[in-house]
């Protein structure tokens, strides 16, 4: 019979050794400890965490869910595994023993039912949270959305009011407990339009449009950015969703309407030049339909390829 | 204590069939391995049919299918390439059976009908370049530019490949890795007219309607 | 004349690019001066460069990764420093170009210099001695394989000296890829390096799936391969389906940049949606094929280690076969957050639920191989059950990334960077590891030093969770991904953790080297006589370590899955066997030769020097031509020959 052996005895090898500080307990409590100390450090609540809306909410609730549901199975096989590998360890006198085994169907059976009952569950609630929660789906409410058209830009955001006729860089103010509907497009390369304590992300796409529904219940200041790299002046693409009540917004409106530079298509022009860290601004008037001659690429871009003409009125018909 | 040597084993049967007879000949390993390699440009090709599928529409304002294709210069072209993958079978039927004159025959016919594609092939592409509807002009175009000229490129590197089958049979003779390799180049040829029937069906008759 | 290459693209400006290549300068001019003084250049040349031997080449493959995990690494620990460092007023060392160059350098050469690499090696070596044969199917496309890959790592490279990389991450989007937005020669120095290297992993794929289907011992029916043999069989099928999607889509962008097509452009009808798409239709499949090999590890780990046989071989194929369906149906889940709408959003969402069932069918057949046998804690078994518990959490917040509408807040978030960091740390790299520490006495005729391998498993267990658990924190407050500056102070904390985690992984690395080290200076204490030194189960522990360069003297005849364990509890009956003279096939330089031309061609393709080109692409075609011509591909090693070697092999194992 073959004889089992190393060519030189590790000092921990072989059938006979223990094997100290098995991997059970110290790897498990550093990790916890690791956890532990990383949430001490993040008591703000924040971003995903917080939600201001019911879509952000409804979005934090699936993902707490979800990691319940994957916990199930994920806890036990986690602590099965340390068992076993502790228990069944070859210096183990009182584990029992077998060496091969043959084809056993009723464990199969069990074990492929576990995840596969799982994943059913986990089928149902993707099929129905994505319809529930797709990005085009209005949000119901009494009242009329509130309609803003958004256009990334290097490297900051442009919210065109087209209802009110004004505009705004970089800050996005709407209303209370009304639906904001979005219609999204880049003026230049692929973003991604995100304010996470309102809800979910979506790309922006140079020739194309997008579509967003959201809704902030309270008043506050909201981070938004952009979440698809899109070039050197990244970073900084950052805006406030700043939510106020209705009457503060009709207040801020008719304050905008009365300073600051209308935005035709010479201010646009200008403001498309590539540009970091852009402060807040507004503008009192837009030229109209502008978000539809930017989608439809008839206004001058920021920048354009060298050779072939950008600006041409070529109509897309794609996408 | 003596070891374990793989030698010393007897078995007591060898397993037949599910693959249990051993490696298998050369022959059949360079075949497959070469088939193996086909499939792995027709999923090329089929990167390039889902583009031209998606763009075909994209026209940016600028000239159509129906507008550019000559369906009659195509009809001769793919006449010229079907007949070029008779006379590659009757190459290779010439080559199993040993007669190096009737395959270097077929082999000049079969070249000289893939040069005949290429040739019309070009000059359509001259031709639609210099109605301005080059590669460049929108996504449709650089799409069936992309799609059609892949396979002319794969239908040229094919001659560039009879030419040095044809050189080595005649410095070397029929031998097995000479034949080998002309199974090979079979392959290849005909795999391209598979390509040639898809594209002739996507692009120019579903595209000129 | 030199295109657009001019002495402005030395970047004398720029410190760190500059010292970082001068030291790495100047260890290769010395690690070049040592072989010269000593003369090793002859023995190099024959015994590794020009050599067909799948056990040689799958030693370079894996040389090659680890060396590429230094680069990786250095990216990596870089980035994590300007994070930690670079919140609210402050701006960090790194201005966001050169971020930028680096978050994209680090993953493109990660995936594609690193994990490729290491998992192809192990492939390569492995494989041909667990089915009983000589060789793969064709040697020598085997070596030509290599170097491509190889010349694309050195060109990748190159850009750190000459130009700058990409600033448009690893995947290249369009429109920012475009000449548009990135006129400048980086997006090119991601291209044409990944077709060079694509070209050979291709033909790794082709190679593996005609050895496995069709070069196997007699007796070994599909039921009887190892699993890492399906394992490689799956992740094979796998190249050869997707790596031509990747191929076209990249000639796409390159025809954009080189003759002003309109595949992705913003204008003329471009469609930059069919980019993400033909990208992911690719890069979902490559996560699996990395993968893959790593549960092939962890199979005959978890066997040799648990002293019994795999539980549920059937099992095991089927979810591998499953793995390898399904990996091509879940791509979109890359880009929910297109707007593809609910209905192809659920399909694709449930698609990739899907694939946890035979995933966790997996780890269910790890963990009761493990019940009730008789575990040893080598190396390679600490990586296993790390893996078992690192890979079930990463696997838990990749489902839960593939429910949409909890994608559409994690999307492209640090989250996101943790859950793939988490999946293929914990998988591939300590797979990788696994394989590394368990068959290099193999290669090499002698273990590693355990002590220091256990040592490096733990800092890269804790280095890995101090570095990434942070993220899945900093995601969900709102942190996205690519970011050169932080905004948020109050995220600084859990940044300098991260980057704590980053030093520990160091700390692994350097434990590794030590092994390395170690091992190498008490290599005659702890060699391998017997060729056998884990108990193992499986046909490549029946050849001497490391094994004659034609593996079996007589082609092994099989009988039962876990051949080998079945002739050891047979016992042998001690006649020595009649040697028949043996053909193999022959070194050659075809494959060092195609990749020095294909670097070039590649370096003046990025630069736009033409007629150096097509000089390049003539010179590929010359050589292929000529080496085509060549007769006397193979050599015999004789009867006797062999009988000697074995009888040496025979009398060495007996002296133990």
């Amino acid at each position: 019979m073959h004889d089992w052996r190393y060519a030189t005895p590790d000092a921990s090898l072989g059938p006979a050794s223990g094997v100290g500080q098995g991997p059970r307990s110290s790897g498990l409590l550093r990790w916890l400890l690791a956890c532990a100390a990383v949430f001490v450090c993040s008591c703000s609540q924040q971003g995903v965490l917080d939600p201001q809306g019911p879509i952000a909410s409804a979005q934090l609730l699936l993902l707490l869910n979800s990691t319940a549901i994957m916990l199930v199975v994920v806890i036990p096989v986690i602590l099965a595994t340390l068992g076993f590998a502790w228990w069944y360890r070859s210096s183990n006198a009182r584990a029992s023993r077998s060496t091969d085994e043959g084809y056993e169907g009723r464990t199969e059976f069990v074990l492929w039912s576990i995840p596969t009952l799982i994943v059913i569950l986990l089928g149902g609630v993707i099929w129905i949270s994505s319809h529930q929660l797709d990005p085009r789906a209005p949000i119901s409410t009494n009242g009329n959305p509130l309609r803003v058209e958004v256009v990334a830009l290097d490297w900051k955001w442009l919210f065109i009011y087209p209802d009110q006729g004004i505009a705004a860089v970089n800050q996005l103010v709407i209303p209370t407990t009304t639906p904001v509907s979005f219609r999204l497009t880049s003026a230049t390369v692929m973003n991604s339009f995100f304010v996470p304590q309102l809800g979910s992300q979506i790309y922006t796409m140079g020739g194309m449009t997008t579509h967003l529904n959201l809704l902030a219940d309270a008043p506050g200041e909201y981070p938004g950015f952009s979440a698809m790299f899109s070039g050197d002046g990244f970073s900084e693409m950052r805006f406030i969703a700043k939510a106020v009540p209705a009457g503060d917004f009709d207040s801020w409106v008719a304050k905008v309407r009365g300073s600051g530079s209308a935005l035709d298509l010479p201010a646009y022009a200008e403001l498309a030049k590539p540009s970091k860290a852009v402060p807040p601004k507004t503008y009192r008037s837009v030229e109209p339909k502008l978000f539809d001659r930017i989608v439809e690429q008839t206004v001058s871009g920021p920048r354009g390829p060298t050779s072939a003409a950008w600006s041409s009125p070529a109509r897309q018909t794609g996408g | 204590m003596s070891i374990t040597t793989i030698a010393d084993f007897v078995p007591t049967e060898l397993a037949r069939g599910r693959g249990g007879g051993g490696p298998a000949p050369t022959r059949t390993v360079v075949a497959y391995g070469f088939w193996i390699f086909l499939l792995s440009d027709f999923v090329l090709f089929s990167g390039l049919f889902a583009a031209y599928a998606v763009l075909s529409g994209n026209t940016a304002g600028g000239p159509t299918g129906s507008e550019l294709f000559n369906l009659r210069n195509v009809f001769i072209e793919t006449m010229c390439l079907l007949l070029s993958s008779y006379t590659a079978g009757l190459g290779a039927l010439s080559a199993e059976r040993r007669q190096p004159g009737s395959f270097l025959i077929f082999s000049a016919f079969t070249f000289v009908l893939g040069a005949a594609f290429l040739v019309i092939e070009a000059r359509e592409f001259a031709r639609m370049a210099a109605e301005g509807a080059g590669p460049s002009r929108s996504a449709f175009l650089s799409a069936f530019f992309t799609l059609v000229g892949t396979h002319g490129v794969h239908v040229t590197s094919g001659l560039v490949f009879l030419v040095y089958m044809v050189a080595q049979v005649v410095a070397k003779g029929l031998r097995p890795h000479v034949l080998r390799r002309l199974l090979c180049f079979s392959l290849f040829w005909h795999a391209l007219d598979i390509i040639w029937v898809g594209v002739f069906t996507l692009v120019y008759l579903m595209g000129a309607r | 004349m030199l295109g657009r290459l001019s002495w402005a693209a030395i970047p004398l400006d720029q410190p760190l690019p500059l010292y970082a290549m001068g030291a790495v300068g100047i260890v290769i001019l010395v690690v070049l001066g040592i072989v010269t003084v000593k003369g090793w250049w002859p023995y190099l040349w024959r015994e590794w460069i020009t050599s067909v031997d799948h056990k040689r080449i799958g030693v370079m493959y894996v040389i090659l990764g680890l060396v590429m995990l230094l680069r990786g690494y250095s990216d990596a620990i870089m980035m994590r420093t300007q994070q930690a460092i670079a919140v609210g007023d402050a701006q960090g060392y790194l201005p966001p170009d050169h971020y930028n160059q680096i978050f994209s350098a680090h993953g493109t050469i990660m995936i594609f210099f690193v994990a490729m690499p290491l998992v192809i090696g192990l492939m390569n070596f492995v494989v041909p001695l667990q089915l009983g044969v000589r060789d793969v199917a064709f040697p020598t496309l085997n070596s030509v394989s290599f170097w491509l890959t190889a010349s694309g790592a050195l060109l990748v490279n190159v850009s750190l000296v000459i130009g700058s990389f990409s600033r448009a991450s690893w995947w290249g989007y369009p429109p920012l890829s475009e000449l548009a937005f990135s006129p400048d020669e980086g997006v090119d120095y991601y291209l044409w390096p990944l077709q060079i290297s694509g070209i050979g992993t291709l033909f790794t794929g082709i190679n593996f799936v005609t050895t496995i289907l069709k070069l196997r011992a007699p007796g070994m029916t599909y039921m009887r391969m190892p699993v890492f043999c399906w394992t490689a069989l799956a992740t094979s099928m796998l190249i050869v389906a997707v790596f031509p999607v990747l191929t076209a889509t990249f000639v796409m962008l390159l025809l954009d940049r080189y003759l002003g097509m309109h595949f992705f452009t913003n204008d003329l009808g471009g469609n930059q949606m069919m980019y993400v798409n033909l990208f992911w239709a690719w890069g979902h499949p490559e996560v699996y094929i990395l993968i893959l090999p790593a549960f092939g590890v962890y199979s005959e780990v978890a066997a040799t280690f648990s002293g019994k046989g795999l539980f549920s071989y059937r099992t095991m194929v089927w979810a591998t076969l499953g793995i390898c369906v399904l990996s091509m149906m879940v791509w979109l889940h890359h880009f929910f957050t297109m707007g593809a709408g609910a209905d192809v959003n659920s399909v694709f969402g449930i698609m990739s639920s899907i694939i946890a069932v035979p995933t966790g069918a997996k780890v269910f057949n790890w963990l009761f191989t493990m019940f009730r046998g008789r575990i040893v804690f080598t190396t390679p078994v600490l990586f296993l059950i790390g893996f078992m518990i690192t890979f079930v959490l990463g696997g838990l917040t990749g489902v839960l990334l593939a429910v949409p509408p909890v994608d559409f807040v994690l999307h492209n978030s640090a989250f996101l960077v943790a859950h793939f960091h988490h999946v293929i740390i914990g998988g591939v790299v300590f797979g990788a590891l696994a394989g590394i520490n368990y068959w290099f006495p193999k290669a090499f005729g002698f273990t590693l030093d355990d002590r220091w391998g256990k040592a490096s498993f733990w800092c890269w267990l804790i280095g890995f969770y101090l570095a990434f658990t942070p993220l899945y924190v900093l995601g969900m407050m709102g942190m996205t991904r690519r970011l050169q500056h932080i905004p948020d102070p109050s995220w600084q904390p859990l940044l300098l953790v991260a980057e704590l985690g980053a030093i520990v992984i160091f700390l692994a690395v350097l434990c590794q080297i030590m092994q390395l080290y170690v091992s190498i200076r008490n290599r005659e204490v702890r060699r391998d006589l017997t060729g056998d030194p884990w108990n193992g189960r499986t046909l490549e522990w029946a050849t001497s370590s490391p094994p004659p360069a034609y593996n079996f003297a007589v082609l092994p005849r099989v009988e039962t899955i876990d051949a080998f364990w079945q002739m050891k509890r047979r016992g042998l009956p001690a006649v020595e066997p009649s040697y028949e003279p043996i053909e193999m096939p022959r070194n050659s330089p075809i494959g060092i030769v195609n990749a020095f031309f294909a670097t070039i061609t590649g370096f003046t393709l990025i630069w736009h020097i033409w007629w150096i080109v097509i000089i390049g692409l003539l010179a590929i075609a010359v050589g292929i031509l000529v080496f085509g011509w060549s007769e006397n591909r193979e050599r015999e090693i004789s009867a006797s020959e062999i009988a000697r070697l074995e009888r040496a092999r025979l009398a060495l194992g007996r002296a133990t």
